[in-house]
This record gives structure tokens, sequence and C-alpha cells, in this order.
């Protein structure tokens, strides 16, 4: 993970250096308290006891990871087989996160090339027009979402009204709809990074494959894409990530059928399972998930610098 | 934009993509922004223009509701953002203007905490732990949350400023026998301002954003803008919801707006 370091050095100084633990100890309060205790009592409450609607009792159990992967039957005493409920709805997860990052990248590369190519001085106001709405409440784009999407919505009007299709398209409540949401919550993580990359790109190395023959797309595929690799991978790693462990777009449009981590999740708290130990083991594994992907692509983005 | 066919940057159908892809982000939000004047009860049919559902939102039978989750919202993003930023500028000044030491990755790493776990992750936790510890949940659970959260999101263009300011300023200051509490209030923070109002307004933005988190600490009865506006959206869409989330939406553009000028006056100058 990149520390800051400025590049001059000279803002980097040990001015208030008697003053550092004075300076960090709010921030390491709160963040230790509110943060870091909080992930740990939780890996604690995913071994203790449920207690029936909502809470534990302070007895060690594997129950909730027993749940979570073997089942045993209607009286918990047959053999143990493996229980695919669960690992059904965190591949789930993984698929739809996996779909949603490709819809991202294939809309979301050609846009953050787009717009690093553009003369650098109207360059902002494109970052600035793909970022607005993520500053917008997840909240109300995603019901705008679903509002466009509507069999009887603006968008299935549109379509008939101009006789593409004759009767509306069902569209929420399916796999697409989450998809389609999903993209829509993170697309700017993806065009950022990438933007980022594309902006330090050196075009005279595409120049140079132009007059070696090379035609565009094969000076795209061979050239570009291997140096702006990092960005890439930084774009599908901030979109995959939040999209594995997302509620809102799963749970206003994709229904009961579509159920993913995030909705899992929450039924153990606020719905109707009050299951906590079995909340906090699934949340775990799902922070487990996102640790291992962080990790491998913190050591990537180590190994791509030093080659650089 | 004209493209030359001989450019070798240019590729067909990049721009169409891009522009489709503003389609998408802006479509829903114009969408709903238009029915939200709409005279009509039903939310399919238009019935002409109307400020019918803003008179009603402030003034109809749900409006206390709403005004009291309104109120509490903008209490809490104001407290939160106030907190997270005063604790984000002290922890910047003390990790860049303070030597290198020990824990340094260590304090690093707790600062970027929040942006790493998954949102409900960090709300299960936060629920188990006020649990653990017998706090009764209320506005001020969602208020230690949300300024937990909201520190990183302060503390990157806060730290982003400072790393761009050179210390000869603090240096001359010293030299003439200021002393470090004056070079850091009389030097240091005002030329840190545009990082400092980018940060609060980030950090205001996203606790306002906020429904997950809140979701799970706030105690039975208390709403926050989201949370009414997802208890009512489980009942169905309704143009009244539509003229509160144009109005939010409002808020929030006005403020990123805002914070994108700070930011590009001050790279002119």
């Amino acid at each position: 993970m990149a520390s800051g370091a400025a590049s001059g050095g000279s803002a980097n100084t040990d001015t208030y250096e008697e003053a550092r633990s004075w300076l960090l100890l709010p921030a390491w309060v709160t963040l230790v308290a509110l943060s870091l205790i909080p992930v740990l009592l939780m890996l604690v409450y995913s071994f203790l006891t449920k207690e029936f609607r909502g809470g534990v009792i302070w007895e060690f159990s594997l129950a909730a990871y027993d749940q979570f992967f073997f089942d045993r039957g209607l009286f918990g005493d047959d053999p143990a087989t493996l229980e695919w409920t669960y690992i059904t709805i965190f591949w789930r997860s993984i698929w739809q996160a996996g779909a949603a990052t490709l819809l991202s990248l294939l809309i979301g590369f050609p846009t953050a090339y787009f717009i690093a190519t553009r003369p650098e001085t109207s360059r902002p106001i494109w970052v600035f027009l793909v970022t607005i709405p993520y500053w917008v409440n997840l909240l109300i784009r995603t019901v705008s979402m679903k509002f466009l999407l509507r069999d009887q919505g603006p968008l299935n009007d549109l379509l008939i009204g101009l006789g593409l299709i004759d009767s509306p398209l069902h569209m929420v409540n399916t796999n697409f709809a989450v998809q389609l949401g999903l993209f829509y919550s993170y697309l700017p993580f993806m065009v950022l990074p990438i933007y980022a990359a594309v902006e330090r790109y050196n075009f005279a190395l595409s120049e140079a494959a132009a007059d070696l023959y090379a035609s565009k797309w094969t000076t795209l595929r061979r050239v570009l894409l291997p140096s702006v690799k990092p960005g890439v991978i930084a774009g599908c790693i901030l979109v995959f990530v939040p999209s594995l462990g997302a509620f809102l777009a799963p749970d206003l449009l994709g229904g009961a059928k579509n159920f993913m981590i995030g909705s899992l999740i929450e039924e153990q708290f606020k719905g109707n399972a009050g299951n906590w130990p079995f909340g906090a083991a699934a949340s775990m594994i799902l922070l487990t998930m996102v640790l291992i992907i962080l990790m491998i692509f913190a050591r990537q983005q180590a190994r791509a610098e030093r080659e650089v | 934009m004209p493209s030359n066919s001989f450019d070798i940057k240019s590729y067909r159908g990049f721009q169409a993509i891009t522009i489709l892809c503003l389609i998408i982000l802006y479509a829903p939000l114009i969408v709903v922004m238009i029915y939200s004047f709409n005279a009509s009860k039903s939310i399919t049919v238009w019935e002409g223009l109307s400020l019918r559902w803003y008179a009603d939102v402030f003034t109809g039978p749900e409006s206390g509701k709403f005004k009291l989750a309104a109120w509490n919202s903008f209490l809490i993003a104001t407290i939160a953002a106030t907190v997270a930023t005063t604790i984000a500028t002290l922890a910047a000044t003390g990790m860049i203007r303070a030597g290198k030491f020990r824990l340094r990755n260590l304090s690093y790493g707790l600062i970027s905490l929040p942006l790493m776990v998954p949102e409900i992750v960090t709300a299960v936790a936060t629920l188990i732990f006020f649990n653990a510890i017998a706090f009764e949940r209320g506005l001020m659970t969602i208020l230690l949350a949300h300024i937990a959260f909201c520190i990183p999101f302060a503390y990157l263009p806060i730290s982003a400023r400072m790393q761009g300011i050179e210390d000869s300023y603090e240096q001359a200051a010293l030299d003439l026998y200021a002393t470090k509490r004056q070079a850091f209030t009389k030097i240091l923070m005002p030329l840190m301002m545009p990082g400092i109002i980018s940060g609060f307004l980030l950090a205001f933005i996203v606790s306002l954003d906020d429904f997950i988190i809140t979701n799970f600490v706030k105690g039975a009865g208390v709403e926050t803008l989201p949370t009414a506006i997802f208890g009512a959206v489980k009942q169905g869409i309704k143009p009244n919801i539509m003229a509160i989330s144009t109005m939010l939406l409002g808020v929030s553009v006005v403020m990123v707006t805002i914070s994108y000028f700070i930011s590009k006056k001050d790279q002119k100058s």
C-alpha cells in the first residue's frame, strides 16, 4: 500500500515531531475502538452460541461455521454432508460481482481511455461528469434504477414507443438488473484508476508500434494494455470488492430469487433469521475473502512497481 | 470533437461508449427528477407539471416523519464530518509533518481500515461492539459509527494537500520566533484550508449517504433520511419519495460542485 511519500521530500518534515503522539492519538483511539476492536469482537461472536431472537450466549460453539458448511439433517444427527445453500449464495455473489465488474470494464475502459485522450484542459470536466453520480446517495440511485427498469417504467415505454418491443421487458428482479445496479453503484471506481494509468501512458510507444505496421487494435492489445494493466486491475478490484458485499442493489433490484451475501448477513441481524453467530461467521468469511483479494493485489502492485 | 482517422490515439466507438456511459449514469436520476414534478398520484401516468409532491413532503401526512429524519441526517452528518475532519487533520500532521516513526505503516493501515472492510461487515462489527458493551442503540451509536468511517474520506484530500505544501513557510515563521503552535495554526492551517474543506464535504456526503451501517446501529424508531426512504420504498416507489430524492440529490451535487471548484481554483493559484 502506498504510504504517500512526497516526491520532493520537503513536505515530509519533522516540525511537529514532539507532538506526534498527541496528533495521532485521536485517530488511533477512534479507529481502534470503533473499527479494529469491533472486527475482532465479530470474530469472537462467530464462535459463540446463538440466543434466539438476536444476541449471543457467551459459550464457545462451532455451530455457526458448522451450519454454514455442513448439513446434518433435520434433527442434526444424520452424517454430515456438504451444505450447499450458503455456498450457493456466496458463489452467486461472486458470479454477480464478477459480471458487474466485466460490465464496468467493458464500458469503463473505453470511457476512461476517451477521457484521458481529451485535451488537458477539458479532462477535469469529463472526470467530474463521471464522478458526480457517485456522490448522489446510493439508495436514491438504486431506487431510481428500479423506477427506470419497471415493467411500466420509462425505459419500457421508450422501447415500446420506438417500436423495438411489443410488450414490456421484464427487467426488475432479474440477475441483469442486479448487475446493472452494481455497475451503476461502482462505475467511477473502474474509470478513475484506468484514466490515471492511460494519462501516464507514453503514446510514443503506440506511435512506434504503428510505424512497425501494427494495426490499431494490435497496438491496443499488445502495447497499451500491458502498460496500463495495473490501473485495470485496480479498477476491477475496486468494483468487485464492494459488489461482493453489496446489499442495496441485490435487495431492491434482485428480489428473493437473487439473494446475495449482503442480504444473507442482513437477515441474521435485522430480519427474521436472528442468528447473530451465523451472521458474524458469514461476515468473517466475506472479510477473509476480501482481505485475500486485497493482499494478492497489493503484492502484485508492489511487484509491478519494482519492474518499472 | 473532430476525430482524425489517422490519429493513433482515437479508437472508433470509444466516444460512443463514453456517451452511452454518461446516459446510463444520468438517465435514472433525470427521470426521477422529472417525475417528481408530476401532478399525478400515479407514478406511471404523466399529468403535467406540479410542485404538489414537494408541498406534500413539507406539509403532507408523512411530513413529520421525514422532517425528523432529515434533521437527524443533517445533525449527524455535520457533527460526524466536523469531528472526523478534526481527527484527520491532526492525524495528517502527525503522519506527514512529524518525522519518520516505527508505527507509521500501522497507523496508515488503521486509518484506511474502514475503506478495506466491506460496509456490511463494518455494520455487523459495529452492531456487535455496541451490543457487547451494552451501549443502548440510538442517535449516539449512529454518530459514533459515522465518525469512524468518515475519517479516511476526510484524511485523503487533507493528506494530499499537506504533501503539496512545502515546509519552508513554517520554517520561515519559526525562524522569526513563532512558536510551533503558531506555525501550525497561523501558517499551516490557512494553507491547508482547501484540503480541509474538501475533506469535510466528502465526509459530510459520505455520512449523509450511508444506509447499511446506520440501518444496523440505529435504535428502534430512530430514522435518518436513507433509512426512512428505504422503509417507504419497501411499500413501493411513491411520488413524494421522488421529491425527497430530488432534493437530496441536489444537496449532494451542490456540495460536490463546491468541492470541485475549490480544488480547481486552488490549482490555478
